[in-house]
C-alpha cells in the first residue's frame, strides 16, 4: 500500500482558508443551489438510477410477457408503450445520463487536477433540465400515454393519423428537453478537459478516461442537434400541419430514418465510448501497469466516435436504397472495426503483460471485454449486406446490440461504480459478494441474450408482443427470461453490496488501489476543493509519479499554488497544457432550478397545445437568464 | 483447462451445438434452413461468419485466460519507476492484431458479400422474371395482387416453384417489412414508394414469413403463407382466383349473403361479383380457399371463422374490424355463406 503522507501541519492555514472559500450550504438547499461537480454527479447518479430501476422493470414485464407464447400479462398497447420507454429510459435517461452526468461530471474535474467543471452552474442546469424532461416523460406513462412507436420511432406510424394520442408528442418534447441537458452537458465537458487541466497536463499527459469523455462529448454535440431537428419535424407534422414526413405531399418517411440514426448511429459509440473509458482506468490499477499503445488508444477511442457519424444507413438496408449507397456504408462499417480492434488488443496485452489483481472491478472489465468482443463480432457481421437484410428487425439484432450496450456500456458502469466507491463514499466494499455480483450477473445476462441471436435466426421478429407456439421458439424464449431475472438477482446483489458496505465496511484510506490518476491523490472523499494544492503533472499516471507529488505536498507548506483568495482554479493553454491564467469560478446558485422549471412549464405548455402560455413562459425563461447573469454584489 | 475456463466456454459450446443441431429441422421461418438460391446463399455466407466469430473470440477469452493465468505476479507500486513490462510485444500485438489482422478479414468479407453474395439477392429487372406478385402491406395484413389477372387474395401468396418471381411490396398506411427468411432477405413496404425482391422456391411447399418492421398495434399479428406450387397447378389456382365468387347456393347461405351485403362487412370487405367493394380488410372473394384468417392468427376451420366473426376483438385486439352484434343464427348463416365462397 503506498504510504500517505497527510498535508503537514505547515499548510493548515491554507487548508483552512480552502475549506471557508468552498464551504457549501447545508441542507436540502444546499443541493437545490449546488454547482459543486461532486454533488452533481451524485445527483445524477441517483436519479439516473431510478430511471435504470424503471427500464430494467419495463424490460422485466416485456420479457415475463414473452417467457411462454400466447401469454396475456399485458395488452397489446401496454407491450409497446413498455418497448418504447424501455429504449428511450435506458438510452436517454440511464446510460448517457450515467456516464456522463454521473461518472463524467464526479471525476474529470478530480483526474484532470481541477476544482469544479468549467461552467458551474451550466452544470447544475443540466443536471435539473435532465430531472425536469425525465419527469416529463415518465408522467406519460402514469397517464397511459407513453411513447409507443419505439425509441426509434418511425413516422408514419408515429404520425398524428396513425397515432392520435399525445404518445408521440410526449416522445417528441421529451427528447428535446432532454438533449438541452446533454448539449449543456457535452458541451461543458469539452471546454473543462480543454482548458481546465492541471498545468503540465499537455493533451498527450491526458487519461484515457478524458479522451472516451472528449471524445462522447464531441458526439454529443454534433449528433443531437439532428435528433432535435427532426424531432421539430415531426412535432410540426403533428401538430401543426406541416409535410416533413408525409408521402402524400411530398414529403418522405425515409427523410425521419436517414436524420433519425445520423443521431442514432453515433449514439451507440456515445453509450460506450464513456465505458470505454472506464475500462481504461480499472485496467492499468488492476494490472500495475501503464496502459499499452497509449498513443493509439487514444486516437481510436476519438476515432470509432467519428467513423461513427458515416455508417448511419446500415440501420435501413432492407428500405430500398441503391446499392451502391449501401456498399458505402458498408465499407464504412467496416472502418469503425479497426479503432475497436486496437483497443480489446491494448486491453488484453495490458492485462497480460501487467500483474492482474482479479478484484471485483477488474472481473466486471474481463466481463465487458468478453461482452463487446462477442456483441463486436456479430456486428462485424452487419457489414454483409446481404445477411444484414436477413436478419435486421429480429431478435438477432436484439442479441447483438445487448451484448453491446448491456455487456459494454453496463458492465463497466458496475465496474467502475466499484471502483471508484472507495473515493466517493470513503468506505471499502465488500470483496466476495461484490465477485459473486459479478459471476451471477454474467452467467445472467449471456442467458438472457444468447439465445436471442439463435432464436433471431429461427426467424422471430422484434418489437411482437407475442408469438406462436410451434415455431422453435418457445424453449429459447424462456431460457431468455430466466436469465432475466437471475439478471436482476445479481444486479441486487450489487447494489445491497454497496449499501451494507457503505454503512458496515471498513474506511478506505485515500488510494486503497495504488491507481494511476489524480483522484487517487486526494482524501476519501474529495473535500469540496479537491485538491489543497494544484497538482503538477508530467505523465497520463500522476498518483505513480512519488517525486512530483512530494513537490505538490512541499508547495502546500509554502503556499504555493494553493489558490485560496477565491473561487479560484488555473486555466491552461489548450493542447500542451501550461499554465494561462487564474479563473474566478462562480458560487452557488439557485437560479439553474428555476430555469429549469421554466423550461418544463414551456414544454407542459407546448404539450397541450398552449402556445401563448408557452411563449410567455419562454419570457419567464428569458428573465431567469438575465437574473442569472446579473452580477452580484462581491463580498 | 481449469475449472474458470471450464465454466466460461462450456455453456457456449453447448450453445453451438444447439445451433448447429436446429439449423437442420426447417420450422417454416428458419433463416438457417434455406429452400431457395437466396437463402441459401445467405446462409452460407452465416456459417463463415460464425466459424470466424469463434476463433476471434476464442482469441481474446485465451488472452483474458493467459492474464489470469498470471495474475498477481508483482505486487502493489512495481509500475513505480514507468516500467512498461513487454511493451514491445505488446505492440506488435496491437498492430497486428488489431490493425492488419481486422483489414485482411473485414476486407475478405467485404469483397464477398457486398460485391458477390449481394448480386443474387439483388431483386431482378421486372423484364428478367415471367411472374411479378404485388404485395401490398396494411396494419395488419397484406394484400396479394397479380398483375394482369383479376386475382385478389390476402395473407397466402400462390407462387409456381422453381420459378423465379418479382414481388413488389410496398406500405398502404405505415411501414412494413416483407420477409421470407426461408426464401430470401427482407424488404421494407413503404408508403409511396414500390420495393422489390425476387422469391424462387427450389421445391413445392409452404413457406411463412411476417411483417418484421414495427407497424402498431398487431405487428405480432401480421404472419404470411407463401405456397410454391407446383407450375401446372398454380396455373389452375390462379385461373380460379381471378373468377367472381361463386353465388351462394342454400337458403342459409343466401341469408348469409343477405347479412354480409346489408350489414357492416360490405363496407369493408370485398366480394367480385357482387356489391361488396370495400378496401379496409382483405378481398373475401375466394376466402375459403384459404388456409388461414387474420394474417395467420386463426385458423379456417369453422369453429375460429365462427369465432373470429363473433368477436375479432379478442383474437386481435385493436385490429380494424368492429363488434358486428350478430346474433348466433346470423352468425352461423354468415359462417356459411363465406364457407361457401370457394
Amino acid at each position: 500500500m503506498a504510504v500517505v503522507v497527510p498535508p503537514r501541519p505547515a499548510g493548515a492555514e491554507y487548508v483552512e482558508r480552502l475549506e471557508r472559500q468552498w464551504a457549501s450550504r447545508p441542507g436540502v438547499l444546499g443541493w437545490l443551489t449546488t454547482t459543486d461537480h461532486k454533488r452533481i454527479g451524485l445527483l445524477y447518479f441517483w436519479t439516473t438510477l431510478a430511471f435504470f430501476g424503471a427500464g430494467g422493470v419495463e424490460a422485466l414485464i416485456m420479457r415475463t410477457q414473452l417467457s411462454t407464447p400466447n401469454e396475456h400479462v399485458v395488452s397489446p398497447g401496454t407491450y409497446d408503450e413498455l418497448f418504447s420507454m424501455h429504449g428511450i429510459t435506458m438510452i436517454f435517461f440511464f446510460i448517457i445520463p450515467m456516464t456522463t452526468g454521473a461518472f463524467g461530471n464526479y471525476l474529470i474535474p478530480l483526474m484532470i487536477g481541477a476544482r469544479d467543471m468549467a461552467f458551474p452552474r451550466m452544470n447544475a442546469l443540466s443536471y435539473w433540465i435532465f430531472l425536469a424532461s425525465g419527469l416529463f416523460i415518465y408522467t406519460s406513462l402514469f397517464m397511459g400515454m407513453a411513447p409507443n412507436a419505439g425509441w426509434f420511432d418511425y413516422v408514419p406510424l408515429a404520425s398524428r393519423q396513425f397515432d392520435p394520442g399525445r404518445n408521440i408528442d410526449f416522445y417528441c418534447l421529451g427528447i428535446i428537453f432532454n438533449s438541452i441537458a446533454s448539449t449543456l452537458t457535452a458541451g461543458q465537458f469539452i471546454v473543462t478537459i480543454f482548458k481546465s487541466r492541471a498545468p503540465g497536463m499537455s493533451l498527450n499527459r491526458m487519461p484515457l478516461f478524458c479522451f472516451a469523455f472528449l471524445a462522447a462529448s464531441l458526439g454529443l454535440l454534433f449528433a443531437l442537434p439532428v435528433l432535435s431537428a427532426n424531432t421539430i419535424f415531426l412535432f410540426l407534422d403533428r401538430n401543426i400541419g406541416t409535410h416533413f414526413f408525409d408521402p402524400a405531399r411530398g414529403g418522405s418517411p425515409l427523410l425521419w430514418q436517414h436524420l433519425f440514426w445520423i443521431f442514432g448511429h453515433p449514439e451507440v459509440y456515445i453509450l460506450i465510448v464513456p465505458a470505454f473509458g472506464i475500462a481504461t482506468s480499472i485496467i492499468p490499477a488492476f494490472t500495475q501497469r501503464r496502459l499499452t499503445a497509449f498513443p493509439l488508444v487514444a486516437i481510436a477511442e476519438l476515432l470509432v466516435v467519428f467513423i461513427g457519424f458515416g455508417v448511419w444507413a446500415h440501420h435501413m438496408f432492407a428500405t430500398g436504397m441503391p446499392t451502391i449507397s449501401m456498399v458505402f456504408f458498408a465499407a464504412a462499417t467496416a472502418m469503425v472495426v479497426i479503432p475497436s480492434t486496437i483497443q480489446v488488443f491494448a486491453w488484453c496485452m495490458s492485462m497480460v503483460t501487467g500483474s492482474a489483481r482479479f478484484r471485483t472491478p477488474l472481473l466486471f472489465i474481463a466481463g465487458f471485454i468478453f461482452m463487446f468482443v462477442t456483441g463486436g463480432l456479430t456486428g462485424i457481421m452487419f457489414l454483409a449486406i446481404p445477411f444484414d437484410q436477413q436478419v435486421t428487425d429480429t431478435y438477432f439484432i436484439i442479441a447483438h446490440f445487448h451484448y453491446i450496450i448491456f455487456g459494454a456500456a453496463v458492465f463497466p458502469i458496475f465496474g467502475g461504480m466499484y471502483f471508484w466507491f472507495p473515493k466517493v463514499t470513503g468506505r471499502m466494499y465488500f470483496e466476495r459478494p461484490g465477485q459473486i455480483s459479478f459471476w451471477i450477473i454474467f452467467v445472467g445476462t449471456n442467458l438472457l441474450f444468447f439465445p436471442m441471436h439463435i432464436v433471431g435466426l429461427l426467424g422471430m421478429t422484434r418489437r411482437v408482443y407475442t408469438y406462436p407456439g410451434g415455431l422453435g421458439w418457445t424453449a429459447f424464449n424462456f431460457a431468455e427470461t430466466v436469465g432475466g431475472f437471475i439478471t436482476l438477482v445479481g444486479i441486487l446483489l450489487l447494489f445491497g453490496n454497496l449499501v451494507v458496505s457503505y454503512f458496515r465496511a471498513p474506511r478506505a484510506d485515500q488510494d486503497p488501489w495504488h491507481g494511476p490518476t489524480l483522484e487517487w491523490t486526494t482524501t476519501s472523499p474529495p473535500p469540496e476543493y479537491n485538491f489543497a494544492v494544484v497538482p503538477t503533472v508530467t505523465s497520463p499516471y500522476p498518483n505513480w509519479d512519488d517525486a512530483d507529488r512530494e513537490r505538490d505536498r512541499a508547495k502546500l507548506a509554502r503556499g504555493v499554488l494553493v489558490l485560496d483568495e477565491g473561487h479560484e482554479q488555473p486555466a491552461v493553454t489548450p493542447v500542451d497544457g501550461r499554465f494561462a491564467e487564474i479563473v474566478e469560478m462562480p458560487n452557488e446558485s439557485p437560479w439553474p432550478v428555476v430555469l429549469a422549471i421554466s423550461l418544463a412549464l414551456v414544454f407542459t405548455m407546448l404539450l397541450i397545445e398552449k402556445y401563448v402560455i408557452a411563449g410567455l413562459m419562454g419570457i419567464l425563461c428569458l428573465i431567469t437568464l438575465l437574473a442569472w447573469s446579473w452580477k452580484e454584489p462581491q463580498e | 483447462m481449469t475449472g474458470r475456463a471450464a465454466r466460461r466456454t462450456g455453456p457456449l459450446i453447448f450453445l453451438l451445438a444447439a445451433v448447429l443441431l436446429l439449423a437442420g429441422c426447417g420450422n417454416g421461418q428458419n433463416a438457417l434452413a434455406p429452400a431457395s438460391h437466396q437463402s441459401r446463399d445467405i446462409a452460407d455466407l452465416f456459417w463463415w461468419m460464425m466459424g470466424g466469430a469463434w476463433i476471434g473470440l476464442a482469441i481474446v477469452v485465451a488472452l483474458l485466460f493467459w492474464s489470469w493465468k498470471r495474475r498477481n505476479r508483482r505486487g502493489l507500486g512495481s509500475d513505480r519507476a514507468g516500467e512498461k513490462p513487454g511493451e514491445r510485444a505488446s505492440w506488435y500485438v496491437v498492430v497486428a492484431a488489431g490493425i492488419a489482422m481486422p483489414i485482411v478479414v473485414v476486407a475478405t468479407l467485404f469483397v464477398i458479400s457486398d460485391i458477390f453474395v449481394i448480386q443474387t439477392t439483388q431483386a431482378p429487372a421486372s423484364a428478367a422474371t415471367k411472374l411479378t406478385v404485388q404485395v401490398i402491406g396494411h396494419q395488419w395484413w397484406w394484400e396479394i395482387r397479380y398483375p394482369g389477372t383479376r386475382a385478389v387474395t390476402a395473407n397466402e401468396i400462390h407462387i409456381p416453384a422453381r420459378t423465379p418471381v418479382r414481388v413488389e411490396v410496398r406500405g398502404a398506411d405505415v411501414i412494413h417489412s416483407f420477409w421470407v427468411p426461408e426464401l430470401n432477405r427482407k424488404i421494407d413496404a413503404i408508403p409511396g414508394r414500390t420495393n422489390s425482391i425476387v422469391l424462387d422456391a427450389d421445391e413445392a411447399g409452404r413457406y411463412r414469413g411476417q411483417c418484421a418492421e414495427f407497424c402498431g398495434l398487431q405487428h405480432a399479428h401480421m404472419g404470411f403463407y407463401v405456397f410454391a406450387d407446383p407450375p401446372a397447378r398454380f396455373r389452375s389456382w390462379l385461373a380460379h382466383e381471378a373468377t367472381p365468387a361463386a353465388p351462394p347456393s342454400s337458403a342459409l347461405e343466401r341469408t348469409g349473403q343477405r347479412l354480409f351485403m346489408g350489414g357492416a362487412c360490405s363496407s369493408c370487405h370485398t366480394i367480385r361479383g357482387t356489391n361488396a367493394q370495400g378496401y379496409v380488410g382483405p378481398d373475401l372473394t375466394h376466402v375459403a380457399d384459404r388456409t388461414t384468417l387474420a394474417a395467420l392468427t386463426l385458423s379456417n376451420r369453422r369453429s375460429d371463422l365462427a369465432g373470429w366473426i363473433g368477436n375479432a376483438q379478442h383474437y386481435k385486439p385493436g385490429n380494424q374490424m368492429p363488434d358486428l352484434n350478430l346474433t348466433a343464427s346470423g352468425r352461423q348463416a354468415l359462417v356459411a355463406y363465406l364457407e361457401g365462397l370457394r
